[in-house]
């Protein structure tokens, strides 16, 4: 529980309003939140519920239209552009559905593009290696398999040693199998650096591996569950 | 290397069609340049330091006949630096190489043994020894056209006596640069030369002991030449003088000053062109480059690159293309710059041509070509700082289609689907259709600017050697004679006719404008040599005005009905009022025409003559060439037929490659830009492509829909492009004109219709090299990718 006193994200009021056209979409209601130092932690909800929007303001990726949030005691919601920019470069790193590799790139160069210039980035060997990419370091993405191209992502965002892990839908575009593997170098790269991790999913079973589960439905938290105990990735039921 | 330069290599690599495409559409710009600006700043240092060195005269007069003792005085005129008092005279020469008469300008070699003036550089021999009757020293293209040198002799007639002269040395002299025969419009080096003898010599042949008839002055610094100008001539004019000039009227110089000018305006109009049509493709491209890779700078935004950052990687892709460019604009530029110095050497004769290749003329070409590429770039980029990284993850909306007012006029047409597609896609992105086809009117625009002078060409010849000097020969006698001389020449064995006409110096004034020209003065009935209006019609002068070259009326601000005062050079002060009756369209110097007597009825004698035009008959040219060789009345010989061959020869010479260069040039940017466009459509478009292929349509039906639009682009374009070239085309005959020449502004269908089909000749082989790309679509991938 010492863990879990140390706040790394807390947000008063978050409001998102997102005007397409002639209407206006709300995203997020006024989010109270919290989220935890070395915690493993899933976003749950439907789609539109609000979670990757609380995800991209908690990553610096968006601004809120409303409200504050909190990268431990440095205020998210008042940074510039520029300060948003070092944040990221210095404590995030991020996952995405799509993985989101530069094609022209191989697999050690997407990773290269990170520790070039992070502070005190591991070798992109070792982040590969670390997701169990070592056989495929000189491998484009196109040549290679969904599940292998988001290891390289997470490979890509951890070998900074970034404070938080920041996953928006990971296994979205992944057969279990492949889903799996990528949850266990998830798992272990939580376990091994203590990186905190936030996972967004739309696949309920994949709860089971976390500390916390916040639920978000019409741009709100309905629920926080903590779980006493946590499967592993393996034995999650896609 | 970093991992985002190894992107940018790739980058290039995969964009290598199209980076070349830009990258040859700019290199042409920097190879004008190079070429221009170097070839300019050669040719103007070069000229400059032979001018200092030579020590090259600032005003030229002549006179009949003026006693030595005028020197002094000329000397006191206020600012004078050097005088120089010489004897200058025209004499047929009879070649052992050659049956036809050819013709020199003979100058004296002062007694001091070296012209103070005008230095004579020796580029093999020595210059003729004073009093010595047989030596002579030659120009040297004279002499190379002959292959003569030191030793070789020929006969010259000097008033009329014929003598035998032997080559002592082959000279350069910084007055004749650019050597042309009078009544000649192209150099003809076998047929004119410049002889110096020792003035004793001279002025024993033509009795011009203890006078001159050429002064040249040189004056100090800072000099104003005007009141110098005319004090000269007040101290000729009791002994004949015939105005004076300064270097701007100097014929070799003048030549030389239109072919800098040229060079200017090549260097300032046609780079430009080039670079601003580079500049709107890099921005193209990577515009579209941008739009593809939104998600991968929303992702290094996400990585923690800045703005900064990932624009600077854009850039240098840019700039990279621009490199490329540049690398081959340099080589190009090199090379051109080389051939450019052999035509040089071919008209221009100086003591030597240095084309030192100036760093700064590269180092200029290539900033600019790298700016042009940057420029072009930095509008593209302008996007990437806008995107938010979580808006640029996300796909991009589906452009928004308006129902405009284009919109409602495509529906009334009521097109079918795919043709509705591509009139909106066109009414969508109209800025970037008329670009694109703005881009593709250059291309035909260039055509038509560089091959019209052809035509003008064509038409020149045909007013000059058809219409208006119908004459085989002129015959130009050694002093004036009675108009009865006509019956002499007749009797010359081979003349079928001769008509005479008398040159007359004279000032010409109109407010306060001036002009010193020679007037054609000619009997009403001539036929040999006729003068037409802009209308085409044979324009006699009238007993009592003056026909002017349009050209000149313009000069002197002057028009049909308005009257000029005409100072007679060789006659007293008087200035008799004329009126102007006619106006001619002429191509060759500037000249006024008057009645024959007019003219004598003012200068108070006889009608005479200076120069008589004959027809030939062609059987017995031989004969009249050994009859005009042995005539002591006759000065020189213009065989009208020769000069019209070496104007053909010129031309036809730089036909072939005028019309390659320009037609690569046109051709460049049309597939620079009809190709780009078309990969950018393919690569927006591809997707809704690939549907159309699933839904059924055929890959013709699918390729109409991407190249029709390109085609209606192009066919928009032609007309545009024709009507701007004839615009640069009357630009540049403007820019071109001078008191030597002036082209006339014709471009024939054939030019229009050969720009067309070069145009849409490249538009064709670009839509066919990307018709290859849709054949081979990969439907299944197409679809896959997220776009």
């Amino acid at each position: 529980m010492a863990n879990g006193m140390n706040r790394v994200f807390h947000t008063t009021g978050i409001t998102k309003v997102y005007r397409t056209g002639e209407v206006d979409v709300h995203a997020l209601r006024g989010v109270d939140a919290e989220l935890y130092t070395g915690e493993f932690t899933v976003l749950l909800g439907a789609s539109g519920s609000g979670k990757s929007t609380l995800l991209n303001i908690l990553g610096g990726l968006d601004h809120a239209s409303a409200g504050q949030a909190w990268f431990r005691d440095q205020e998210l919601t008042a940074m510039s552009e520029r300060e948003l920019t070092r944040y990221r470069r210095e404590h995030v790193g991020f996952v995405f559905q799509f993985y989101n590799l530069v094609p022209s790139l191989t697999a050690r160069e997407n990773v290269a593009l990170v520790t070039e210039i992070a502070k005190n980035p591991m070798k992109p060997e070792e982040a590969l290696e670390r997701v169990g990419l070592t056989h495929r370091l000189d491998h484009f993405p196109a040549e290679m398999s969904g599940g292998e191209q988001q290891r390289v992502a997470i490979a890509r965002a951890i070998a900074k040693r970034p404070e938080v892990l920041l996953c928006d839908e990971p296994t979205g575009a992944l057969d279990s199998n492949t889903g799996v593997q990528v949850l266990d170098a998830l798992e272990k790269i939580n376990a091994e650096l203590g990186t905190s991790t936030i996972v967004i999913t739309h696949n309920a079973g994949i709860r089971k591996m976390a500390h916390r589960v916040v639920h978000f439905a019409d741009g709100n938290i309905a629920q926080v569950v903590t779980n006493d105990s946590r499967i592993a990735p393996s034995e999650i039921e896609w | 290397m970093r991992a985002l330069d190894k992107k940018l290599f790739r980058d290039i690599r995969r964009l290598w069609a199209q980076a070349l495409a830009i990258a040859a559409v700019l290199s042409v710009g920097v190879m004008i340049m190079v070429m221009a600006f170097g070839t300019q700043r050669s040719l103007t240092e070069t000229r400059d330091t032979f001018y200092d060195r030579a020590r090259f005269a600032d005003i030229w007069s002549s006179a009949a006949r003026a006693p030595k003792t005028l020197v002094e005085e000329i000397a006191a005129i206020p600012g004078v630096a050097r005088v120089e008092a010489r004897i200058s005279q025209f004499a047929v020469l009879d070649l052992p190489d050659m049956s036809d008469p050819a013709m020199a300008q003979i100058l004296s070699i002062p007694a001091s043994g070296e012209p103070v003036m005008n230095a004579l550089i020796v580029k093999e021999g020595r210059l003729p020894g004073f009093g010595r009757r047989d030596e002579v020293v030659v120009n040297e293209a004279f002499a190379l056209a002959h292959d003569y040198g030191p030793g070789d002799g020929f006969s010259v007639t000097l008033n009329g006596q014929k003598r035998e002269v032997r080559i002592t040395g082959v000279v350069l002299s910084p007055e004749f640069i650019y050597t042309i025969g009078p009544g000649s419009i192209m150099p003809d080096d076998e047929r004119f030369g410049i002889l110096w003898m020792a003035e004793d010599v001279i002025a024993a042949a033509f009795n011009l002991s203890g006078a001159f008839n050429s002064v040249t002055l040189s004056v100090t610094r800072g000099t104003d030449l005007e009141p110098v100008r005319d004090d000269l001539e007040a101290l000729l004019k009791p002994y004949g003088g015939t105005g004076s000039y300064a270097r701007d009227q100097q014929v070799s110089n003048a030549f030389l000053d239109g072919e800098l000018e040229q060079l200017d305006v090549m260097a300032r109009i046609v780079p430009p062109i080039f670079l601003v049509v580079s500049a709107f493709l890099v921005n193209m491209v990577l515009g579209r480059l941008i739009q593809l890779e939104r998600e991968q700078i929303g992702l290094l935004k996400a990585l923690g690159y800045s703005t900064g950052e990932i624009a600077a990687h854009y850039l240098k892709l840019s700039l990279g293309i621009g490199a490329i460019g540049v690398v081959i604009g340099w080589l190009m530029g090199l090379a051109a710059s080389q051939a450019m110095a052999s035509v040089y050497v071919e008209y221009f004769h100086f003591p030597y041509l240095v084309f030192v290749q100036r760093p700064s003329v590269y180092v200029i070409g290539a900033a600019a070509g790298l700016l042009a590429a940057l420029v072009g770039a930095m509008m593209a980029v302008r996007r990437v700082v806008g995107l938010s990284p979580a808006v640029a993850m996300s796909p991009p909306a589906p452009t928004r289609f308006r129902r405009g007012l284009f919109d409602r006029l495509i529906q009334v047409m009521r097109p079918q689907q795919p043709t509705m597609m591509i009139l909106r896609a066109i009414g969508r992105w109209p800025l970037r259709a008329a670009l694109t086809s703005l881009g593709i009117s250059i291309s035909a625009a260039i055509i038509v600017a560089g091959l019209f002078m052809f035509d003008s060409f064509d038409e020149l010849l045909d007013v000059a050697f058809v219409q208006a000097n119908r004459q085989d020969a002129i015959l130009e006698f050694a002093i004036e004679r009675p108009e009865a001389v006509l019956d002499a020449v007749e009797n010359l064995p081979g003349v079928m006719r001769a008509e005479g006409s008398l040159s007359i110096p004279v000032r010409l004034h109109h407010g306060h404008l001036t002009r010193t020209i020679g007037i054609e003065a000619a009997r009403p009935g001539n036929d040999l040599v006729r003068v037409f209006d802009g209308d085409d019609r044979v324009e006699v002068a009238p007993e009592h005005g003056l026909v002017l070259a349009k050209r000149l009326a313009d000069h002197l601000d002057a028009d049909i009905g308005d009257i000029l005062e005409v100072e007679f050079l060789q006659e007293g002060d008087t200035r008799y009022r004329v009126p102007i009756t006619g106006t001619v369209a002429q191509f060759f110097g500037l000249s006024a025409y008057m009645d024959m007597e007019t003219a004598s009825g003012i200068l108070g004698h006889m009608p005479r003559l200076s120069l008589a035009n004959v027809e030939i008959d062609d059987a017995r040219r031989e004969e009249l060439f050994e009859a005009v060789k042995a005539s002591p009345a006759i000065s020189g010989i213009t065989y009208m037929s020769e000069v019209r061959r070496g104007f053909d020869e010129t031309i036809a010479e730089s036909a072939g490659i005028t019309l390659t260069v320009y037609t690569f040039m046109a051709a460049l940017i049309a597939i620079g830009v009809v190709y780009n466009s078309a990969r950018i459509q393919l690569s927006e478009r591809a997707r809704e492509l690939a549907s159309l292929r699933i839904l059924g349509f055929t890959k013709g039906e699918v390729s109409y829909i991407l190249l029709g639009e390109l085609f209606i682009l192009t066919l928009v374009a032609i007309p545009v492009g024709l009507v701007m070239g004839y615009g640069m085309a009357a630009g540049m005959v403007e820019s071109f004109k001078s008191d030597l020449y002036a082209l006339p502004l014709i471009v024939t269908d054939t030019t229009y219709w050969r720009a067309a089909g070069v145009v849409a000749g490249a538009t064709i082989v670009s839509a066919l090299i990307v018709r290859r790309r849709i054949d081979r679509m990969d439907l299944v991938a197409v679809m896959k990718t997220r776009e």
